[in-house]
């Protein structure tokens, strides 16, 4: 039967069972060879990625970039990578060495693993599992544990303040970011990364949750370390945080693990809020899907990167209280104005029925409600952020004003604060 | 094999496939690289002078306050993913139960938030 061999890709293991070969056996091949494509594209891919944030960051600051080695200076990373390569390597006398060679290992394996549930396009899946989401969640927290680990063996002591800082931060934005996380999954009734896919034909989330794509947007963000929230590396505080012993591979490996974490959890946006592979002809051809898929990421992925080339760090108190009593606030109250309307949605009638959950028109008078609640949930935000800034500055004033009576500095007082 | 099966297989052969992956720059590095040490190249880096006392000291107590709050979040927002899952199939007592625990857990941001747990002292 030379139709089962068609498709190489999908029909492997019964192929090679066709050609006589034990089946568990054949199936255990068509699964290595899914996994060596699924796990080592994005370490080819973060080659190109690096190349393209020295360009972009160039660009900003308003430089040629990396321009010498190749056409546009595409060979300028691989020349980097040789030169790691054959660098000495240096662990430090008063290291816990296991732990201070697992680390690098650890980092580069929480990335890699979380593109075994991301949808490349309606067939093609590393492996879809029934609890994508939460894997995802579980396994992003693994590379705080290497940070960790990191910072802790180095036996240094700019290390151990970055990676302390690792802990406050990452632990505290993953708060938010799993909140937002509880929308996607109510609006698709799954937890599989192809079902939250297939349930964005109609429309996609970030249309009927904005505010939950923006919370995981921001907490992404402060999870993979970009700027603003890029303390955990802060060069002018620590020099350059808990990889400051690490030298060699070992510092490469890091390095490439966060530009490749930046660009996955993108990734995870244009799949949980952008629809994924969606888009014309992405089920009849499914090479489409993919680059739909490429390309929505970039959509995210580029602003992210501007955005790192021009603002500055904020300071830690700063966003520790921005986490805390704004994101996760937010967050918590947005989960539940959703939970509230989309329970009014189904009573009302206004979902659209498991038939037509594709069709676009269908989608609208849902959509509408759930953005009516999305401004709701905006509108209470803004009175948040007034209210403390309000209350910050009034503070501010009195201690201005006492320090006018104190000292009679009459000059001090500027001409707003009187008015209060 | 059931199809369930064949994605935890999958998942399983990721993992030790990951492992390699960054093993193998580490070992073509390792054939490469020169070894040059001494005792002052192995020193602990301090921007240049010699380090003072021990690394691993007690550490500011802020930093386990944060980690605290966020262990209460993060148990309880596992709790959460069945209810959400299972949201267009649940009655009116299950979605208000699931709206009371969120309440409970905006609770406990209020209660963290007065007792000054989020201030970064």
């Amino acid at each position: 039967m030379p139709q089962v061999c068609d498709n190489i890709i999908s029909t492997l293991a019964p192929c090679l069972t066709q050609s006589g070969m034990n089946p568990d056996v054949a199936q255990f091949i068509s699964i290595l060879l899914g996994v060596v494509l699924v796990a080592s594209f994005p370490l080819l891919l973060v080659i190109f990625l690096i190349w393209v944030e020295r360009k972009i960051a160039a660009r900003v600051q308003d430089r040629l970039g990396p321009n010498r080695v190749g056409p546009f200076g595409l060979f300028q990373n691989i020349a980097d990578a040789v030169k790691l390569i054959i660098k000495e390597d240096i662990t430090p006398a008063g290291a816990d060495r296991l732990i201070y060679n697992l680390a690098p290992i650890v980092a580069m394996l929480s990335v890699i693993l979380i593109w075994a549930v991301v949808p490349f396009t309606p067939y093609n899946i590393g492996a879809d599992l029934d609890i994508g989401v939460l894997y995802f969640v579980a396994i992003s927290s693994i590379g705080t544990l290497a940070i960790m680990m990191a910072g802790w063996s180095s036996n240094n002591k700019y290390a151990l303040l970055g990676a302390f800082r690792v802990v406050a931060q990452l632990v505290s934005y993953e708060v938010p970011m799993v909140l937002a996380l509880l929308v996607p999954v109510m609006l698709a009734s799954s937890m599989s990364m192809q079902d939250i896919a297939f349930a964005q034909l109609g429309m996609w989330f970030i249309v009927l949750t904005p505010v939950s794509a923006f919370i995981f947007y921001v907490s992404n963000l402060a999870e993979t370390g970009r700027a603003p929230f890029d303390l955990i590396e802060a060069e002018s505080e620590l020099v350059a945080g808990y990889n400051i012993e690490y030298s060699g591979m070992k510092f490469g490996l890091f390095m490439a693990n966060e530009f490749m974490h930046a660009f996955t959890a993108n990734l995870l946006f244009a799949v949980l809020f952008m629809g994924a592979w969606a888009g014309p002809g992405a089920t009849s051809l499914p090479i489409l899907g993919f680059i739909y898929l490429m390309i929505k990421t970039a959509i995210v992925y580029i602003p992210s990167l501007i955005l790192r080339a021009t603002v500055p760090r904020v300071r830690i108190d700063q966003m520790m209280a921005f986490n805390w009593k704004f994101l996760v606030p937010v967050s918590i109250v947005n989960v539940i104005v959703m939970a509230f309307v989309l329970k009014l949605v189904q009573v009302l009638g206004l979902a659209p029925s498991p038939e037509n959950a594709s069709d676009f028109l269908a989608n609208i008078p849902q959509a509408a409600a759930l953005l009516l609640g999305n401004v709701v949930v905006i509108a209470a935000a803004m009175a948040l952020i007034r209210g403390s800034v309000r209350k910050e500055r009034l503070s501010e004033a009195a201690k201005l004003a006492q320090r006018v009576q104190v000292e009679g500095d009459k000059e001090a007082l500027p001409a707003t604060v009187a008015q209060h | 094999m059931t199809a369930a099966v064949n994605e935890w297989a999958f998942i399983g052969v990721f993992m030790s496939v990951a492992w390699i992956l960054p093993v193998l720059p580490l070992v073509v590095s390792w054939l490469f690289r020169p070894r040059r040490a001494n005792a002052i190249k192995l020193q602990t880096y301090e921007c240049g002078v010699e380090t003072v006392g021990d690394t691993w000291v007690q550490f500011k107590v802020q930093y386990y306050i944060y980690g605290l709050v966020f262990l209460v979040f993060d148990v309880e927002l596992v709790f959460l993913f069945p209810w959400a899952l299972a949201y267009n199939q649940l009655n009116f007592f299950a979605f208000g139960a699931g709206l009371l625990f969120i309440f409970l857990l905006a609770d406990a941001l209020i209660y963290a938030w007065r007792k000054n747990a989020l201030e970064w002292a």
